[in-house]
């Protein structure tokens, strides 16, 4: 499993188009945005919705700004979003590993 | 962007009833228990309950408060609660002020805290909506007819996981002198939502 992160942190969300479930909306799909809460545990849906071993993990509130998900705009927009969708802003873009919950 | 989830043929519906009949007709399921368990739910699910927590918000600052920290722990204070379904809901409540706008959606289904604010207008639920509010909130508001200041920023509240959202909306100017039930009447759901002023 991966560091949790922390109020504050910059992550980045993966690029991944899974060809299954998931709760990671399409338009934040590789977006940088900022952790500004933490949500509790939960089972990454990804794997339960394929009735695969989903331990709860970490959800994190991330706030986005407009302009880096949609290239305008002057709002932002937070995302709830599970640990094995993110990483952090200065890492490569992730691979399917880390979209899929299939790394664990 | 998942389908749209306001037709009736949906066939997330179309499921749900089929799987209903074959646990009925194996016996794991109580027809009846299910409709009244529905029922009870739905008849304590509205609008009027999160209108109830925005006025005493309004009225108590310490209520306000611990309301924004922590929503689940003071909404028994009113008599409720985010548990009505199979496990109790994080709630957060997020404030309105002169210079910062709420708005709340769920772009992957219409996920939206039912008991506080009752069943979701069909246009929640709508792809228009969905898809739209996210990139042009400011747009979206003024087709409701609530003109935002040019200075306001407005914060989207996707809930795409196990967080349900609710607005705390500004108290109107001209009712100092309103009770928390007259405060109550005036906060709707759209208010709620974050898609009209109170």
């Amino acid at each position: 499993m991966a560091e949790p992160f922390r109020i504050g942190d910059r992550v980045r969300a993966s690029r991944v188009d899974p060809p299954h479930h998931t709760r990671l909306p399409r338009y934040a799909r590789g977006a940088a945005g900022t952790v500004t809460a933490l949500l509790g545990s939960h089972p990454l849906p990804d794997r339960r919705s394929r009735r695969l071993a989903a331990d709860p993990e970490q959800v994190y509130a991330v706030a986005f700004t407009a302009g880096e998900l949609f290239g305008e705009g002057d709002h932002t927009v937070t995302i709830d979003l599970w640990q094995s969708y993110l990483q952090p802003a200065a890492a490569e873009p992730s691979g399917a590993a880390a979209a899929t919950g299939d790394g664990q | 962007m998942s389908a749209d989830h306001t037709g009736p043929a949906a066939p997330v519906a179309a499921r749900v009833r089929r799987l209903e009949g074959m646990l009925e007709e194996r016996g794991l399921l109580d027809a009846e228990l299910l409709d009244r368990a529905l029922g009870e739910f739905l008849a304590r699910a509205s609008p009027a309950n999160g209108a109830r927590v925005v006025a005493r918000a309004w009225l108590d600052e310490g209520f306000r408060e611990r309301l924004l920290a922590d929503a689940n722990a003071v909404l028994p204070e009113l008599g409720l609660s985010m548990g009505g379904g199979l496990q109790e809901q994080q709630l957060k409540v997020v404030q309105n002020t002169e210079d910062s706008h709420n708005v709340i959606v769920c772009t992957l289904c219409s996920c939206y805290p039912l008991a506080l604010l009752g069943p979701s207008p069909t246009w929640y639920k709508s792809e228009a909506y969905r898809s739209r509010v996210v990139r042009d909130p400011r747009s979206v508001l003024r087709e409701f007819g609530f003109e935002l200041e040019p200075g306001v920023a407005i914060s989207v509240w996707d809930a795409s996981a196990e967080t349900r959202y609710m607005v705390l909306p500004r108290r109107p100017s001209g009712t100092e002198d309103l009770g928390e039930p007259e405060l109550a009447a005036l906060v709707t759901r759209n208010g709620l939502i974050g898609v009209a002023p109170v």
